[in-house]
């Protein structure tokens, strides 16, 4: 019996049927010339994410707009895609992930479901989910600890204002706002506490004005204002920060301005001689690669942020895609940055694709945090849309045969788009956000599934794992491509185990983190991060991680044992990316974030001990500053500390970020 | 160590059990042949030996010392390797379930012959189990006896815990069938003398560590390098104790747990032994018929043995805030590790540390307490007066925080009586008087034989003293310090005390850098027994207990002598250079004139042991120094340096100001 044989009752392809509204919305930017081919990309293109949008189960209704991006499927609004307006909070959540539409509950059967429109598992029930819950984090569905309703407006301090700044940017015609919604809505990422603090209704030091550039020039001109009246600016793209990076720096005394760039989110040209796209950096994940298909395009940068992070917070925090195999990170996919400084703008002369003309200035700007000046317009590589994409999974035995084929994969080079290993408690956490199913079929298979990997095959299922792969490309390419990675998996014990899984697996990237503001609704907070690590340490350094987060949990008194699970991300010749959930249920302590942030304190010191790095990509914020010496070398610091000196010496760009 | 160390030190009351209780009742064959079920450490299953081998073998790290042997040799790498192989395959331990057994059954008979009890604390073995679940660990007992590996195995056996695999010398393996059976028991055997023989260092590390990560069994081997001839604990040797820890500083195990396991004997099988090696007699090589001959000693009575399973030492917290692991982040793990100074400091804490818990769990036996009276009346004792001081040692000995055996259901004098008839070889009441027994040999004798079986006499009586020395070091060092420190002012006392320490640091064993804390242990023992009060940062004794602080100084005269005695003989003249060798004997020769003269009172100034020690010290105080001549060692005697230090040990010259911890 081959690894193969799980995969048959499925059928191999994802073609569906024709999507005509697609065809109807051309390529504003396409010449008539190409018009046809291009449409018949983009047709392509959606059938493909409709695809892993979508169930089975929905096919006959499944009309797919070409709004849809791979994370959002707005059904609710397919004639226009809007951008993301001023007023966030009137679509998002002011204290929590995401769209204020979409969020998990307990119904009054006690079942979990999923509400909104948006997300495949939109509308869903997911009879697993309360069991996995309760019985993981000794949660109690009676034990709830709501989150304050509504915004008090008058527990927002008074805006700190520079009048005469405020006068003059009104002048030059920029939008702005003093709106106590506006300004808290951009005090914070997506930290724990940041988010457990807006739920309890806290509010620390916020933005005194925010303001909403149009264009690059408005962005000039916001600067040489504020370095005329010293003030301090933060530059605010997503806001899906996970370092503490957007925190007003509570020792600022300076009138702190939020630079929103969100209106700044067309794109500007592309170039299909040379492959690239000339957009300005405002614009959001889903919107760019949502824009481009409708030209037969891709970026093919997919971090798992991208509904809501901006271009210009990629380049900022040296963003890396799930997709990197093929398309490459964020230094890879940039051509050329256009930045505003207080010293003026930097950019490159040319385009050209590799210079040697000393160090890179780009990467003084890639991960400069907001610490040294806006990022306005940004060139980027751009891709045709895939013909054809194809997820799959596999379960191994154990973690440590997972990883061991994970390191063969890279170093044959063969790595499919995306190859994530999955431990065992979160191979079960996905498994407990299986929707109901619907089909007696479909139970009996998943049945028989079970039945042969653990009685059959011998798998434990407390040690098994599972990696899930997507494959893109040509359908042939891809078809001898997918071959081969199983091959290799097979030589490690490993067993395909159907597209379901895999597809199920890259799903609970998105519901993650809609998933932790369940969580805190009933006692359980938790946060994930990550590092890269080179291939020999891999095991131990997941090993020691989560045993030291366990540990430290019992230490503080946390009652219950944590969920500590990690997944292997990403693959690199030299090693790789691994990321940690960690979670627990917090009854009982009287300062859980205290506890929490002293466990994710001691967490990180043990990745560094064991020879991980700081971040692969989520950055230094505030969060991990303390590190940033010892991670780079004191003569390391001190060169962008120069490099800071020199192009912001009053400090205008005030996040204190990174140094 | 600092907060950790202290807490951990602080002794607790255990309570033991008598495991040859059950073996008399029931059959031990069926103790043998019955279920055995461990849990070992993460479900780990042992690898074959020869999975094991293979793993070594091909293991990164030596793959790249062969490399770097060969090159520096010019030898092919294909015969390195063999070469490795072949060491390997001498070394390697063959662990089989079934020796097991058939060893569980023999011993079970010897034991039952040999002592009235074995004692084993089921705490200890509690905590034990928990801890293979856990982490790899570290079994690290003390070394009195032979019989100390077979018993620690028997216990584990007997309580179902994974048999360990110890690091055994490889004398023991030239026993021809013995040797196997050891080493199918779970014993691998080390070269004695390993120097700088890269591939053998290469080789045995990696075994060890390899053994360590994949944590199939609790590793067991001596701190101490070897049996202790003086039943005193030895200073720590260091290669073991880093090659366990390895795995946890390179992040490859989470933990590693060291568990301290004390030993006490009320008689050591081999005490005639130690006596002779002490004395310049070679000890018998070790042979299969050698052993058959031994049977004699199954007819002796050695009374009650102790097993204090220790609670496991934690290498990552002890490590927490000492040893920055991130120091390996930049070599591939498989490379040698280049220990830097810092991480040899730590491993020297770390051995230390457990010696000293070593000797907290010691069960003391009444007799212990006898030799230090009986060594302090030469000419012996009454026996109502050694029975007054050997309860007031007592009282002295409980508040110092000692474990005793001193059976509560018997009256004192009876418990004593039995401990005298038990020690016959040793010393003997006669008319209501006790005394050390000698030997007695043929006919007339000289001047020199008479010494000889004098101070075998002694240093037989010595041995069992040493075995709670511990108990009274720090008093005893601070009472020494008070008497010839020049001011019984706070600091100029600890100045003193910090040179004697120093001094001694190869006789007794100190935690390094752990001065301040010894200091005041001593003061706390002084002031709890009413000998000291300390007022104004000056200490005082009190009239009334000014006895207690004469017999704390009087246990130390015997070491204080023989330093002075060995200084007295290096400042010489015909002491320039010297071997090892020709310096034990010419001290040897000296000591035993100064005996027959008179000049030199204590017999244990012959103890080749404390010889060698002084010579260590003077070493490391760089009154001597070494050199490599010609595949020898060879020393150099600074002869001023000498003096100096005989002169403070004289109390006739303050110690020099130096580096000392400050109070």
């Amino acid at each position: 019996m081959t690894a193969r044989d799980l995969t048959t009752s499925h059928p191999p392809s994802r073609r569906r049927a024709p999507l005509t509204r697609a065809l109807k919305r051309g390529s504003g930017m396409a010449s008539d010339g190409h018009i046809c081919e291009r449409r018949r990309a983009a047709e392509r293109r959606l059938r493909v994410i409709s695809g892993h949008l979508h169930q089975r189960a929905q096919d006959g209704h499944a009309a797919v707009s070409a709004q849809e991006c791979k994370a959002e499927a707005s059904r609710a609004n397919p004639a226009k895609a809007a951008p993301v307006p001023k007023r966030r909070h009137d679509i998002m959540k002011w204290n929590g992930w995401g769209y204020s539409d979409s969020r998990f509950l307990f119904n009054k059967k006690g079942q979990a479901e999923f509400t909104g429109k948006r997300y495949r598992l939109s509308g869903l029930i997911l009879p697993s989910l309360k069991d996995w819950f309760e019985g993981t984090f000794g949660a109690n569905l009676q034990h709830k600890s709501p989150a304050t309703p509504a915004l008090n407006v008058s527990a927002v301090p008074p805006p700190n204002l520079n009048e005469s700044f405020v006068e003059e940017l009104k002048a030059a015609g920029v939008a702005l706002s003093q709106e106590p919604e506006d300004r808290v809505f951009r005090s914070h990422g997506h930290c724990l506490h940041e988010i457990f603090a807006l739920r309890e209704g806290r509010i620390s030091r916020v933005p005194d004005l925010v303001v909403w550039p149009s264009c690059h020039n408005d962005v000039v001109k916001i600067v040489e204002l504020a370095c005329k009246h010293n003030v301090c600016l933060i530059p605010y793209g997503g806001g899906t920060s996970v370092s503490s990076a957007l925190e007003c720096p509570p020792e600022e005394t300076r009138s702190i301005v939020s630079l929103d760039t969100s209106q700044m989110n067309r794109i500007l040209w592309i170039d299909e001689k040379n492959l690239t796209a000339h957009v300005e950096a405002g614009i959001i994940g889903q919107d760019l690669e949502r824009q481009l298909n409708e030209s037969g395009y891709c970026t093919g940068h997919e971090p798992d942020s991208m509904e809501f992070s901006s271009l210009g917070g990629w380049v900022a925090t040296r963003a890396s895609g799930m997709k990197k195999n093929i398309y490459g990170n964020i230094e890879d996919l940039v051509v050329h940055i256009k930045m505003v400084t207080p010293r003026g703008v930097i950019e490159k002369s040319c385009q050209g694709p590799r210079m040697s003309t000393g160090p890179d200035i780009h990467h003084f700007i890639m991960g400069s945090e907001g610490t040294l000046g806006v990022v306005t317009e940004v060139t980027m590589k751009i891709r045709p849309v895939p013909e054809y994409q194809k997820y799959g999974s596999i379960v191994f035995p154990n973690f440590q045969q997972g990883v061991a084929c994970l390191r063969e994969v890279a170093k044959q080079r063969c790595a499919p788009a995306s190859i994530r290993l999955m431990d065992n408690e979160q191979f079960q956490f996905g498994h407990a956000l299986k929707p109901q199913v619907s089909s007696i079929f479909t139970s009996f298979l998943d049945g028989l599934k079970k039945f042969y990997i653990t009685k059959f095959k011998g798998f434990d299922p407390h040690h098994l794992c599972v990696a899930t792969l997507l494959f893109e490309g040509d359908r042939e390419k891809v078809l001898q491509h997918e071959k081969q990675v199983y091959d290799i998996a097979a030589k490690f014990g490993g067993l395909a185990a159907g597209e379901d899984n895999g597809q199920r697996g890259y799903m609970l990237t998105f519901v993650i983190a809609y998933l932790r503001d369940l969580g805190m609704d009933y006692y359980v907070i938790g946060e994930s991060f990550e590092t890269s690590v080179p291939w020999d340490r891999v095991l131990d350094l997941c090993r020691n991680v989560k045993e030291r987060i366990v540990r430290e949990c019992k230490e503080r008194g946390v009652q219950f044992p944590p969920l500590s699970t990690c997944r292997v991300t990403q693959t690199y010749d030299a090693g790789a990316c691994v990321y940690f959930y960690f979670a627990f249920n917090y009854r009982g302590l009287s300062d859980p974030i205290h506890v929490y942030e002293n466990v994710e304190h001691a967490a990180r010191e043990e990745i560094l001990a064991n020879g991980g790095s700081l971040s692969h990509h989520h950055g230094v914020g505030k969060l991990r500053k303390e590190w940033m010496k010892e991670a780079v070398s004191t003569v390391g610091l001190g060169m962008l500390k120069s490099v800071k000196e020199y192009v912001d010496p009053s400090n205008i760009f005030g996040n204190r970020n990174l140094l | 160590m600092e907060p950790l160390g202290k807490h951990m030190l602080r002794a607790e009351l255990e309570s033991f059990f008598d495991i040859l209780e059950e073996r008399r009742q029931s059959s031990d064959i069926s103790h043998a042949l019955r279920t055995f079920s461990a849990q070992p450490y993460h479900e780990a299953t042992p690898p074959s030996v020869k999975a094991l081998n293979r793993m070594v073998l091909e293991s990164q790290f030596l793959r790249y010392v062969i490399a770097e042997v060969a090159a520096e040799s010019g030898e092919p790498p294909e015969c390195v390797k063999e070469e490795a192989a072949g060491i390997l395959d001498k070394m390697a331990q063959n662990l089989q379930l079934s020796f097991i057994r058939l060893l569980g059954f023999s011993l079970s008979k010897i034991f039952k012959r040999l002592f009235r009890s074995i004692w084993v604390n089921e705490d200890g073995l509690a905590r034990l189990q928990q801890a293979i679940q856990e982490h790899p660990v570290i079994l690290m007992p003390n070394h009195r006896s032979y019989i100390d590996f077979l018993v620690l195995s028997y216990i584990m056996f007997t309580y179902d815990l994974s048999i360990p695999v110890i690091a055994a010398g490889i004398p023991l393996m030239g026993m021809s069938l013995i040797g196997e059976i050891f080493r199918r028991s779970g014993a691998f055997f080390i070269r004695r003398s390993i120097g700088s023989d890269k591939l053998y260092w290469a080789v045995l590390s990696e075994y060890v560590r390899t053994i360590v990560r994949t944590g199939f069994a609790p590793v067991e081997f001596y701190v101490e390098g070897l049996r202790s001839r003086t039943l005193k604990s030895l200073t720590p040797k260091l290669g073991l104790m880093q090659m366990v820890l390895e795995p946890f500083f390179k992040g490859e195990v989470y933990d590693v747990l060291l568990v301290p396991v004390s030993i006490s004997y009320d008689r050591v099988l081999e005490e005639t032994l130690l006596a002779h090696e002490l004395l310049g007699v070679p000890k018998p090589k070790e042979t299969t018929t050698g052993l058959l001959k031994a049977r004699k000693v199954l007819e002796d009575d050695y009374g009650c043995m102790h097993v204090c399973f220790g609670k496991p030492v934690s290498a990552r917290a002890l490590a927490q805030g000492r040893v920055n692991r991130g120091q390996f982040n930049l070599v591939p793990r498989g490379l040698p590790l280049n220990a830097s100074a810092e991480l040899q400091e730590f491993v020297n804490g770390v051995a230390h540390l457990l010696v000293r818990l070593q000797e907290k769990n010691m069960v003391l036996s009444p007799w212990s307490l006898m030799t230090f009276t009986l060594l302090q009346s030469p000419q012996g004792v009454d026996w109502d007066q050694l029975t007054h001081k050997t309860l007031w040692l007592r009282t002295l000995a409980l508040r110092f925080g000692a474990h005793l055996n001193w059976p509560a259901q018997l009256a004192d004098s009876e418990v004593m009586s039995d401990s005298l008839a038990l020690h016959h070889s040793i010393a003997c009441r006669e008319k209501g008087r006790v005394q050390l027994v000698e030997e007695v040999g043929p006919g007339p004798v000289t001047q020199e034989e008479a010494v000889f079986r004098k101070a075998s006499a002694v240093l037989m009586c010595a041995s069992y003293r040493n075995q709670a020395l511990h108990v009274f070091t720090r008093p005893a060092l601070v009472a020494l310090a008070m008497t010839t420190a020049a001011s019984p002012r706070k600091e100029d006392v600890f100045r003193r005390f910090c040179f004697l320490q120093e001094l001694f640091a190869n006789e007794l064993i100190f935690i390094p850098g752990h001065a301040v804390q010894d200091f005041e242990e001593g003061c706390d023992g002084l002031q709890q027994c009413g000998a000291l009060t300390i007022t104004d940062q000056t200490l005082r004794v009190t009239e009334e207990e000014q006895d207690a602080i004469i017999f704390l100084t009087a246990i130390l005269q015997p070491f204080i002598e023989t330093y002075e005695v060995v200084c007295r003989i290096l400042c010489e003249e015909r002491f320039q250079t010297f071997s090892e060798k020709s310096f034990l004997s010419s001290v040897r020769d000296a000591v035993i004139k100064l005996l027959i003269s008179g000049e030199v009172r204590s017999y244990e100034c012959l103890s080749s042991n404390t010889q060698k020690n002084v010579l260590w010290a003077l070493l490391r105080m760089g009154a001597v120094s070494k050199s490599r001549v010609a595949e020898q060692n060879e020393y150099r005697v600074s002869k001023a340096a000498v003096r100096r230090i005989w002169e403070t040990l004289g109390g006739r010259v303050t110690p020099q100001v130096m580096s000392y911890s400050r109070l």
